[in-house]
């Protein structure tokens, strides 16, 4: 039978073409080889020879036998068993035929109606086998491209994370270079403060200094004066004593130690001015001492005027002062205060000889001689606060103007132009009256009236 | 000789009293003090033409000593007393202004006590 072989030898040219028996299984690839010759041979005889046809036919139901047991048989050919089922029938059904065929052809012919049946329907059974088979392949080919696509995602997935990885770690590296950076800058920053501060204070001496250089050469001054004075006595004391008028003698030695405390008197004037100027210049030690109010508020008073007398000779103000005396010595760190007083002071002068900014006002005003006034005062404790000891300077200005007010104890704020004020007092002199003295300092304005800057120290 | 001293400095008045002592002692000299040129200005209001002589000071707080000479030359005393400006800032603005004003002389800090009694003697 024809058929037989020829599905033997579709057999094998799958499996041949599948499992690329060539390179993958040498030596099933010889054994299949062999087996496809013998099929050709036998096809060949089958059409030749008539006579041969049933022994050819069993040759061939063998070699179909040895096929399917080598698919049975092997693990490595079960992806085929598939095939193998959907072709057995047939080949059942045609060795049964042979088998007829062999023990009565006559019993055959009666009944190869039947066998013609039986293979309609295994060949029917073979080719919808075969299409499924087809189709589950196609199906697990298309699971396997899927699984494949799946693990492509992943591999571009972790391929992503790994990147993103990197550029986290580059952004992180970045940032903490910028951190550092910032971390300089504020360093560098603080250090710039630090400097300004100190050349706030600088600049202040700087004021300071022609006030200073005044103050000290008016003690000098009358230092150098008495002590000619009292040579000049000397003389005529000892003229006196060679005339032996006792009476004159006793009235020049009366005169002659009265003018030795007046040298005394301002020779120690001179030296509080020189060690209140190293004080202020000195780093703040922060020790807070019992202090006179008023002689610090009167000594940076005259300094301050003094100050603004020698850098401008046309400057000139009135001071008027009102000092408590009843105040008792506060605890205070003096230079910290004493620059306070000093930047209030300077302030004022320089508020006050501004001309006024009002363009109503009247001619009068105008010509008002510009007055600061410092007045101290002990305020009675109350319910909230204790004893507290105040300290006013007002100057009879322009004023400050209102949208101004807001930022005037800001750092850097200056209305003065660029080069001549840090913009530091006001503040600094916030800070040390509330930070360093748990005080408070106010401002109260009117345009066109003046302004008063009010310390309150807990006394 | 009458002369008013005006200076914010109240010691000026012992200095004064003790250098001119001798001066004082025999009346050829007599000296009134004023403490600011406020002060000044009241008594010249008060003791008109008795004053022969003032010495001011110039940098004193309130009115300044260019001030209250302005003041005695062109509004008060006819004739006007004499007025000598002291100033510890010997500058040449100051003096330039004083003379200006009319200031018959200008002596600066510290006062040279020979030199101002020399020029008293040309003046009595």
């Amino acid at each position: 039978m024809d058929l037989q072989i020829f599905i033997a030898f579709f057999i094998i040219l799958r499996l041949r073409k599948k499992f690329k028996t060539k390179t993958a299984f040498p030596q099933w690839e010889k054994i299949l080889l062999g087996l496809m010759f013998v099929c050709i041979a036998l096809f060949t005889v089958q059409a030749s020879f008539n006579f041969l046809k049933p022994l050819s036919g069993w040759i061939a139901n063998g070699v179909v036998a040895v096929v399917l047991g080598i698919i049975y048989l092997n693990d490595e050919f079960s992806s085929e068993r598939p095939t193998m089922f959907a072709v057995l029938p047939l080949i059942l059904v045609s060795f049964v035929e042979d088998v007829f065929k062999l023990i009565s052809i006559s019993f055959y012919n009666k009944i190869h109606y039947f066998f013609e049946a039986a293979s309609f329907f295994a060949f029917i059974w073979m080719i919808a086998l075969l299409i499924i088979n087809n189709k589950q392949r196609k199906a697990l080919i298309k699971e396997q491209s899927k699984t494949h696509e799946e693990e492509q995602k992943n591999k571009f997935m972790a391929s992503m994370k790994a990147q993103l990885e990197i550029q986290v770690a580059e952004r992180t590296a970045e940032l903490t270079s910028q951190k550092e950076t910032l971390e300089e800058a504020l360093t560098e920053l603080k250090t710039t403060q630090a400097q300004l501060i100190q050349s706030e204070k600088l600049a202040s001496l700087g004021e300071l200094t022609a006030g200073i250089a005044h103050e000290i050469q008016n003690p000098l001054n009358f230092i150098n004066n008495f002590s000619e004075v009292n040579t000049e006595l000397i003389e005529e004391m000892k003229e006196a004593i060679a005339k032996g008028d006792s009476e004159e003698v006793l009235a020049i030695a009366a005169d002659i130690a009265a003018n030795e405390q007046k040298i005394n008197h301002h020779g120690k004037r001179a030296d509080s001015i020189v060690k209140g100027m190293l004080q202020h210049s000195r780093n703040s030690n922060g020790i807070k001492e019992p202090t006179d109010i008023n002689k610090l508020a009167d000594e940076y008073l005259r300094l301050a005027y003094h100050g603004l007398r020698a850098k401008d000779k046309s400057f000139n103000a009135a001071m008027k002062t009102d000092f408590d005396r009843y105040i008792p010595p506060i605890n205070v760190i003096p230079q910290d205060i004493g620059r306070v007083i000093l930047n209030l002071i300077t302030n004022a002068f320089y508020a006050a000889s501004q001309p006024s900014a009002l363009p109503d006002d009247t001619v009068a005003a105008n010509h008002k001689t510009p007055t600061v006034w410092v007045t101290t005062a002990l305020i009675p404790p109350t319910e909230d606060e204790g004893t507290l000891v105040s300290l006013t300077v007002r100057d009879n200005g322009p004023g400050i103007p209102a949208n101004i007010m807001d930022k005037i104890f800001q750092p850097f704020f200056t209305t003065k132009p660029t080069g001549q004020g840090t913009g530091l007092g006001l503040s600094m002199s916030y800070d040390i009256i509330t930070k360093g003295h748990g005080g408070q300092l106010t401002v109260h304005t009117s345009e066109g009236t003046g302004t008063e800057f009010t310390i309150l120290l807990p006394a | 000789m009458k002369i008013l001293v005006v200076d914010d400095e109240r010691d000026i008045q012992t200095l004064f009293e003790q250098r001119f002592r001798k001066e004082i002692k025999d009346k050829s000299l007599e000296f009134v003090f004023a403490f600011s040129g406020e002060d000044a200005l009241i008594y010249l209001n008060q003791h008109e033409h008795e004053a022969v002589l003032i010495l001011s000071d110039i940098n004193m707080p309130g009115m300044s000593g260019l001030e209250l000479l302005g003041h005695i030359k062109q509004k008060y005393h006819k004739p006007p007393p004499m007025v000598m400006m002291i100033t510890a800032y010997g500058d040449a603005e100051n003096f330039n202004m004083a003379k200006q004003l009319g200031a018959d002389d200008f002596l600066t800090k510290p006062v040279d006590f020979t030199l101002l009694k020399e020029k008293f003697k040309l003046i009595y």
